[in-house]
């Protein structure tokens, strides 16, 4: 199974370049336009918190590895940063729309998008698997 | 983050001239939206047709600026792009903006 790797920096200037990069090359450039937004989104919201939350802000490298399989992709993200509360992921809340929240919403734009989520520390790595339904793109 | 405002009767429209609203534009979003509300209007819509790409930060600051605006001129947006309106929908702020298809219909219809 063909594996793509990327390499970017924490930070919201990179990690917009890096996502900008990434989703121009394979295996996203093949992907239906639907599938591809919804990579666009998961991956802008995981790359994000790591910069803010895990990197607090500071620069640090994030390696993301993507691969292919048939109806979807399995992606995996790791970053040298701070673990996640209690080594697991955050519950699923979102924000009452009455509340008027001006955050809160990442986490639950990952969960409704990807499937099979699965956090892990090892050692000073934070990992992040899952994937992605490609069902719209053509093989 | 580039935006344009121009009066049209006493409608204030603020159209997003970049292509996204991301965690890396969403601050200086917030202050320039702030700076263009400031002129008085009975209505302010935000064209979003040229925004291909909108995550929780530029959500969250929209969702900032129509607090800022609240409660004299409610936020108006329109020309959603398909992964724009998928993150409003996904999240359910839909619910709470009032969104019109195009800038054109928005402008027709009453506030």
């Amino acid at each position: 199974m063909a594996e793509t790797a990327i390499e970017l920096t924490s930070g919201a200037k990179s990690v917009r370049e890096g996502l900008r990069r990434a989703l121009r090359g394979p295996p996203f450039d093949r992907l239906a336009m639907v599938d591809r937004s919804n990579a666009e989104i998961v991956l802008a919201e995981v790359l994000n918190n790591i910069a803010e939350h895990a990197y607090a802000g500071r620069p640090g490298p994030i390696r993301l590895w993507v691969a292919r399989e048939p109806g979807r992709l399995c992606l995996r993200v790791e970053d040298e940063g701070r673990p996640m509360p209690g080594h697991r992921l955050p519950p699923d809340r979102l924000p009452a729309p009455g509340e008027l929240a001006e955050g809160g919403f990442g986490w639950h734009l990952i969960r409704a998008l990807a499937s099979d989520l699965r956090y892990d520390r090892c050692g000073s790595l934070n990992r992040l698997c899952f994937h992605l339904r490609t069902e719209q793109s053509a093989g | 983050m580039q935006l344009e405002s121009t009066m049209q009767g006493t409608t204030l429209v603020i159209r997003a001239l970049d292509d996204r609203i991301d965690a890396a534009a969403a601050i200086q979003f917030k202050e320039r939206m702030r700076d263009l509300t400031a002129v008085p209007s009975a209505r302010v819509i935000l064209d979003l047709a040229r925004v291909h790409f909108l995550d929780s930060s530029g959500l969250g600051a929209v969702v900032a600026v129509m607090k800022l605006l609240a409660p004299d001129r409610p936020l108006e947006l329109a020309g959603l792009t398909p992964t724009v309106e998928k993150v409003f929908r996904l999240t359910r702020m839909d619910t709470i903006f009032t969104i019109h298809r195009g800038l054109e219909a928005g402008l027709r219809q009453a506030g």
